[in-house]
């Protein structure tokens, strides 16, 4: 082996790769970290250390007391999918307590095209609208009475019940019928996702219910609802902003389809 | 001297056939996606195969191929058995069982969360411990690199290790230090909301360690290729290489460069300050630097090699090279994508020229561009310049051969000159689906149908390139003589410790990532609050 030493500022390799990326480094921090922040037009920078700071991406406390205040209950769910893992005496509960609810909400519910058919749908979306009625984010004459007499822990048996059932097909099926472009593909040019990503066939997300098979009635006094902003229990207002970019004719096409799925 | 041959042979082969179904998934991609075919209906078997196609492409294919490039390097550049021969084995092994284990759950629809992972999508926990497992196998290829230089080293005190031997080993230890970002978003962050023991994710963070890995592997993929271009390539056109300590530098260079760059990949995102984002831009053009450097010595080498063949004057070496040579097509082929492809890069690293075209198919024809094309091609250079010597048979079809070269050359420049063209006008990337009725983008579909075609080439390409290889399963037995390495002009009689070892260099890759990362990394550590939900992609419905 030979006696040349690498580690040691006589070696010239090591002096001058060294050199070189250490005059690297401190050019570039100056330069990142002392003048660029100042070349934006609206620097606010009060100091040397305040342009450290930002270039070093510290998150600054920002002034909250001057954010508007929605004039109406906005949803405050708060889920993940542990909480609906398969619980039988969860579903036994629930069976019990949606003796009040099937009425409306069942596969023999005669003539009830202005409700959702619960069974089978994800107990997530069950349960986000369960709390939604119950805090009033989402409300009607009919429903809210009995979602605020509701517990936390019946409304996760309501949806661990209505999970565990099988879903039923549609009054109408019609499976022969092709998915309209809005569900599919949606309409990207106008910030609309395809319905399937989230609503069922292409994938499901956490609280979506499942819309094959739901009265076309309802699905579309939702849209409607949606569109108008009379409902707006949709988190980040995503159903908001989807509904409102929908034309009528769309609405009615994915209403009618989903209606018509087995 | 080639004693394992059958361990380099099952990795070129088990690479080769993942190649050759990940890109029937791309070509598939391509069409789907593009005006010539009616919408799917559904983009989860989109994503599903751009998962596949991208981690076998990303993490199995180049893997493969530099290991068992690496064990072929070790025995024919050291002329001595290689040690750890049942340990490489078992790299494989594992390799290959990882592949397969986070496969199933891909093609199975529970893991289409593309290759670059992308929390808080998190997939079926077997398809990271496949990835890992993909991981830790290459990392035994990482140890056995540096035990059998150190190995080398001590039998022979004081001299030169083989350029070839040395390129490798910078190569192995970039991979290991590469690797380290990814395992760590998989293993401590990743893997524990998959196996449901979490449910919420830092995804910033997540990005930040990715970013570690993503941008570094590409030079981990690029290594076999540029060892070729200096150890193989004037060889097989009968010249030298222009020097030996200009090879070495370069392989220096993306040992401490190439991998604290990697937040340039994060321009768009919120988490990493503006700062930090401007040293590793200035860095990344750094990195430039060995890529140049290597040009122009493999031209010098070429010119050498046209010189001693009686070429004359400014250009007279040109037309007396060995055109019809596969080698040489190859690396003239690879080195025209390596300049269309960098000049892209240039403007990737660009913090402010990023912004007009981030997250724009622009950026997935640049990397098609670099790896598919100039790295690729040189992988196919390498089987054909060792397979004679893998199988004791001739490789004969050298008109096969060219041809394949040819249609690959002209594929991946007609597939993404396009691509990059519709990044321009601004179409995403990560989308199963266009409408290319509406007016809004309807100009872009000519541009992604001619990409279509030149998928076809390339799969045209690739079926020449296994003909070749099975042609040459079943020619004639002969002997290939010894297996020779490229020599330089001025052969290394003695050269300094510094290059002749990474003592010093891979101290500096470390620094100069706690200097790029560091901050980064602890300040999204110490930040509270910043996790959000797991979105579980496949989960019941």
């Amino acid at each position: 082996m030979s006696a040349e030493r690498l580690f040691t500022w006589k070696n010239p390799w090591f002096a001058a790769s060294l050199g070189v990326v250490g005059a690297m480094v401190v050019l570039s921090l100056i330069v990142g970290f002392a003048l660029l922040p100042y070349a934006g037009p609206n620097s606010r920078l009060t100091s040397l250390w305040d342009a450290i700071c930002s270039a070093a991406g510290v998150p600054r406390a920002t002034a909250v007391s001057g954010a508007a205040k929605p004039n109406f209950t906005t949803s405050n769910v708060v889920m993940n999918s542990q909480m609906f893992a398969p619980d039988t005496r969860s579903v036994g509960r629930g069976a019990t307590l949606a003796m009040q609810c099937a009425i409306c909400h069942g596969s023999n519910r005669q003539g009830q095209v202005d409700t959702p058919n619960l069974e089978g749908q994800p107990g997530s979306a069950v349960y986000k609208q369960l709390r939604d009625f119950k805090v009033a984010a989402r409300t009607n004459a009919i429903m809210s009475p009995f979602a605020v007499k509701l517990s936390e822990q019946d409304m996760l048996d309501l949806a661990a019940y209505y999970s565990y059932l099988p879903r039923q097909s549609g009054s109408h099926p019609d499976p022969a019928v092709a998915a309209p472009t809005i569900v599919a593909r949606g309409a990207p040019m106008r910030n609309v996702p395809a319905c399937s990503s989230c609503h069922g066939t292409t994938d499901a997300k956490l609280g979506t219910p499942w819309l094959d098979g739901q009265s076309a009635v309802y699905i579309k006094a939702q849209l409607q609802a949606f569109a108008a902003g009379t409902r707006r229990n949709d988190i980040s207002e995503q159903m908001r902003n989807i509904a409102r970019q929908m034309t009528a004719g769309e609405i009615d096409e994915a209403a009618r389809y989903y209606a018509g799925r087995p | 001297m080639l004693n394992s041959k059958r361990l380099v042979l099952a990795h070129f082969w088990l690479a080769f056939v993942v190649f050759g179904v990940a890109l029937l998934l791309g070509e598939w991609q391509m069409f789907v996606r593009s005006p010539l075919n009616p919408w799917i209906s559904n983009s989860e078997l989109y994503y599903r195969s751009v998962t596949a196609h991208g981690s076998a492409m990303g993490y199995v294919f180049p893997t493969l191929i530099a290991m068992g490039f690496g064990y072929a390097i070790t025995e024919l550049a050291l002329k001595k058995p290689l040690i750890g021969r049942r340990w490489a084995w078992a790299g494989l092994a594992l390799v290959a069982v990882g592949a397969i284990t986070a496969m199933i759950p891909v093609s199975l629809g529970l893991a289409s969360i593309l290759y670059t992972f992308y929390p808080p999508m998190i997939g079926n926990p077997f398809y990271y411990i496949g990835v890992v497992l993909v991981v830790v196998g290459s990392w035994i290829w990482v140890a056995l690199m540096s035990i059998n230089m150190a190995g080398w080293k001590r039998e022979n005190p004081g001299k030169p290790v083989p350029l070839a031997m040395f390129a490798n080993v910078a190569g192995a230890y970039l991979w290991g230090w590469t690797a380290v970002g990814a395992a760590i978003e998989v293993i401590v962050l990743i893997l524990p909301v998959a196996l449901g023991l979490r449910s919420t994710i830092d995804a910033g963070l997540s990005r930040v360690f990715f970013s570690w890995t993503l941008h570094a592997i590409v030079y981990f993929w690029l290594m076999p290729t540029y060892i070729a271009y200096y150890t193989i390539f004037p060889r097989a056109i009968g010249g030298r290489l222009y020097s030996d300590a200009m090879a070495r530098i370069a392989f220096i260079l993306f040992v401490v460069v190439a991998m604290p760059i990697g937040v340039h990949h994060l321009f768009a995102d919120p988490q990493v300050g503006a700062g930090f984002k401007f040293i590793q831009s200035v860095f990344t053009a750094l990195v430039a630097l060995p890529t140049l450097v290597t040009i122009f010595t493999i031209c010098a080498s070429a010119e050498i090699a046209g010189r001693l063949r009686g070429g004359k004057g400014p250009f007279g070496w040109v037309a007396a090279l060995p055109w019809g040579n596969p080698m040489m097509l190859a690396v003239t082929f690879s080195f025209v994508m390596l300049g269309f492809g960098g000049a892209g890069g240039l403007i990737n690293m660009s913090y402010q020229l990023d912004a007009s075209i981030h997250n724009t198919q622009w950026i997935t024809g640049h990397f098609h561009l670099i790896f598919a094309g100039a790295i690729v091609i040189m992988y196919f250079a390498i089987a054909y310049d060792l397979w004679p010597h893998l199988t004791g048979r001739a490789l004969d079809s050298a008109r096969l051969m060219k041809a394949q070269l040819w249609l690959w050359f002209v594929g991946m420049i007609v597939t993404t000159f396009p691509w990059h063209y519709v990044g321009i006008l601004g179409m995403p990337r990560r989308m199963a689906s266009y409408d290319y009725a509406n007016p809004a983008i309807a100009p872009q579909a000519l541009s992604v149908s001619i990409s279509v075609f030149g998928g076809l080439l390339l799969v045209i390409s690739a079926c020449l390139f296994f003909a070749v290889l099975i042609r040459g399963h079943r020619a004639t037995r002969m002997d290939p003589g010894e297996y020779r390495f490229s020599v330089a002009v001025h052969e290394p009689v003695r050269v300094p410790v510094a290059l002749n070892g990474f003592a010093l260099w891979l101290t500096l890759m470390i620094g100069l990532t706690v200097i790029n990362y560091g901050y980064p990394i602890a300040q999204l550590l110490a930040l509270k609050g910043n996790a959000v939900p797991a979105v579980y992609v496949g989960a019941a419905r």
